[in-house]
């Protein structure tokens, strides 16, 4: 029988498997930020055992980083201490580190890509839950724990239990105005935030073969969102020539080999997922969250739900606190709930292409009054590139902010927050109680919409915005 | 880790069911950035009450801690076995475990020893009564002996040949040193590294 993508990657990184015991799975790839690191660094100390391969090892400050005044100390005494022992760490057991102020520095998330570190079949594991992000060029990639860290660190391997594997093909054209965030927002309105439990997921279709690896990595980015360990999607074309020329990029006869074994990664025609779902990419249009978790979404164009509508008591009582939390009413136009912050950045949606489609939409247009708009690139190369195109030009004229790189409102871990009861459109990827800052409210939007929303002051797309004169 | 066949030494009655691991270790305590020195958050909330058994001199030197069913329910942090085996606990036993509490007390080296309930009963009392009651896990016998009482225990059998062997999850992983260096040895070359390129 067949194997699908995800089996096959596994497969290729078995260092040892045992009737009863799980697969010690080796991990070529190990990501490492400063929040879920120090005490794995510490328990390496405590035991007196060291990195295995610092090489595959690679780690940046993103969480807990400011966004403004970078060159000054941090001012909040648990940031920097957390900053400060990533240093210490990484000098201590010769991790290569990007720190604040290097052009390397960045989301740990947008910083692997683009440096050509995440290549199709490879193992990528991070002590955070949106490592499914790299799964976008064919990798395994997934969050661990804290002991899981110091596993990989002492080892460079995992003993894992199989993944069960799950098919999501969205076949057919994207409607115009509808980007990858819309499709994940839908699928995860589809499935739930459990329907991906226990699996792996595979984008599949033409739909997702249509789109850049910056739309590829916005969907797997949000596969946690669904409960997934990890999202995948099949190397093509589009990912060889994303990868080619990048500082980590295989070179010359290494390329051919390397594309070579790519071009087998993908889903044999007879393997068998242990379960599948089937979206139809034509019937999609640009989606908002109106609640508290991710799966809370809808079309922009429909309405706040209301309890009476939940399909059981559970989700009844869900939509209620949601209202509640939200401060929103039944019925009421999602078009016409209106934010006081509009945040563009994290590692969903803080890539260059993103910044792109931000500001297509502003230029020419200006921000609301009373609105406030932070722009935070996801790296700083992404910061230099949209700098070199101008684009932080669009956004300070429109009346945005532009900012350093970093994790910033995503999490707001640094001094980015929402104040208690303000609301936010966000292209992040969580809008749970207080994520943004404690009684903050946040929609989760596309890039797009999120630039829209701002020069209308409401939820809205560009499709809504008068043209520019 | 240290291999642990048999423990002595004298043990805290905790009578209390349902004890989350919120309790064990608050939430604030979380934000650390070392893996030791935990101590101080152990049950830090119930610690204020200087009746609070912990607080009683004659427990002080304590390394068993025998506690009501349900220990360990709440959220999965694993701060709550470092934070009882840095306060110098090494068994806890209860009559039933929350399932991660338990696996991250496997992996931890936490010995958590599970008895009938009569059992945990008959020490509570047994502690009480003499404070420096020698208590004594065996885990070769899988057995608790206190005074006269002498008590079968259940453990899983992996956690108790790791924790005999002394193993830690990483131990078990080192045994296999050669297998991974053969599968490094066959690593294609073009796989990236992290080392800087200029
Ligand atoms: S941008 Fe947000 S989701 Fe991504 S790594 Fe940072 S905090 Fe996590």
């Amino acid at each position: 029988m067949g194997r699908t993508l995800a089996e096959k990657v596994w497969d290729d990184h078995v260092v040892r498997r045992a009737e009863g015991e799980p697969d010690l799975l080796y991990i070529d790839l190990h990501l490492v930020h400063e929040v879920t690191s120090p005490q794995a660094f510490d328990g390496l100390r405590a035991t007196g055992r060291s990195v295995r391969r610092p090489d595959l090892t690679l780690a940046t400050e993103d969480h807990n980083v400011p966004t403004l005044d970078i060159d000054k100390p941090i001012a909040d005494p648990i940031s920097a201490a957390q900053v400060d022992a990533l240093r210490r760490n990484c000098a201590e057991f010769g991790v290569p580190v990007y720190s604040l102020g290097s052009r390397d520095q960045g989301i740990v998330h947008v910083v692997g890509p683009q440096l050509g570190l995440t290549q199709p079949g490879m193992t990528v594991v991070c002590g955070d839950s949106h490592t499914s992000t790299h799964g976008a060029f064919g990798a395994l990639a997934f969050g661990i724990g804290t002991s899981e860290v110091e596993h990989v660190l002492a080892t460079q391997t995992l003993p894992l239990k199989p993944f069960k594997t799950m098919a999501i093909t969205v076949e057919g054209d994207l409607p115009a105005g509808v980007t990858a965030k819309d499709v994940i927002l839908a699928v995860i309105a589809e499935i739930g935030t459990g329907g991906g439990q226990g699996y792996v997921l595979e984008y599949r279709g033409s739909a997702i073969r249509s789109l850049s690896m910056e739309g590829r990595m916005t969907i797997c980015n949000m596969s946690i969102e669904a409960g997934a360990r990890a999202g995948m999607v099949a190397p093509d074309e589009t990912t060889f020539e994303y990868i080619k020329g990048r500082p980590h990029a295989p070179q010359r006869a290494d390329w051919d080999e390397a594309v070579a074994y790519w071009s087998t990664l993908r889903t044999d025609d007879d393997a068998v997922f242990d379960a599948e779902v089937v979206i139809d990419a034509t019937t999609l249009s640009p989606y908002v969250t109106w609640g508290t978790n991710p799966g809370q979404g809808l079309p922009l164009s429909a309405s706040v739900p209301s309890p009476s509508d939940a399909k059981d008591e559970v989700d009844r009582i869900a939509i209620e606190r949601a209202l509640d939390y939200m401060g929103l009413e039944p019925g009421m136009a999602l078009r016409d709930i209106s934010v006081d912050t509009v945040f563009i950045g994290s590692c969903t949606n803080g890539r260059i292409e993103d910044l792109r489609a931000a500001a297509d939409v502003l230029r020419g247009r200006r921000v609301s009054e009373g609105v406030r708009m932070l722009v935070v690139p996801g790296s700083v190369r992404v910061r230099l590139q949209a700098m070199e195109e101008g684009l932080d030009t669009v956004f300070t004229e429109a009346g945005a902010e532009w900012r350093e790189a970093g994790c910033s409102m995503c999490l707001a871990m640094n001094p980015d927050k929402l104040a208690p009861g303000e609301r936010s459109a966000s292209t992040s990827n969580r809008n749970f109680e207080g994520r943004q800052g404690p009684g903050g409210r946040t929609h989760l939007v596309s890039p797009q919409v999120a630039a829209a929303t701002a020069v209308a002051g409401h939820l809205a797309s560009p499709a809504d915005l008068a043209p520019v004169a | 880790m240290e291999k642990f066949i048999v423990h002595s030494g004298t043990a805290v009655p905790l009578r209390r069911s349902n004890v989350d691991t919120d309790q064990i270790i608050p939430a604030e305590y979380l934000k650390r950035i070392t893996r030791h020195g935990f101590e101080d958050g152990l049950f830090s909330a119930w610690r204020q009450d200087p009746d609070f058994v912990l607080n009683r001199p004659h427990h002080a030197e304590a390394t068993i801690l025998v506690a009501g069913p349900d220990f360990g329910t709440g959220s999965s942090r694993e701060h709550a076995v470092w934070a009882l085996q840095d306060y110098g606990f090494a068994v806890v036993i209860s009559s039933r475990f929350a399932d991660i509490f338990r696996g991250n007390s496997g992996k931890g080296g936490l010995l958590t020893a599970e008895v009938e309930h009569a059992v945990v009963e008959a020490l509570w009392e047994a502690i009480e009564a003499d404070p420096t009651l020698e208590v004594t896990v065996d885990l070769e016998q899988r057995e608790v002996r206190a005074g006269a009482l002498v008590a079968g225990f259940d453990v899983d059998d992996y956690v108790r040949w790791r924790l005999m062997e002394g193993l830690d999850d990483i131990g078990i992983t080192l045994q296999y040193a050669d297998d991974i260096d053969a599968f490094e040895a066959a690593r294609p070359s073009w796989k990236p590294t992290t080392v800087a390129v200029i």
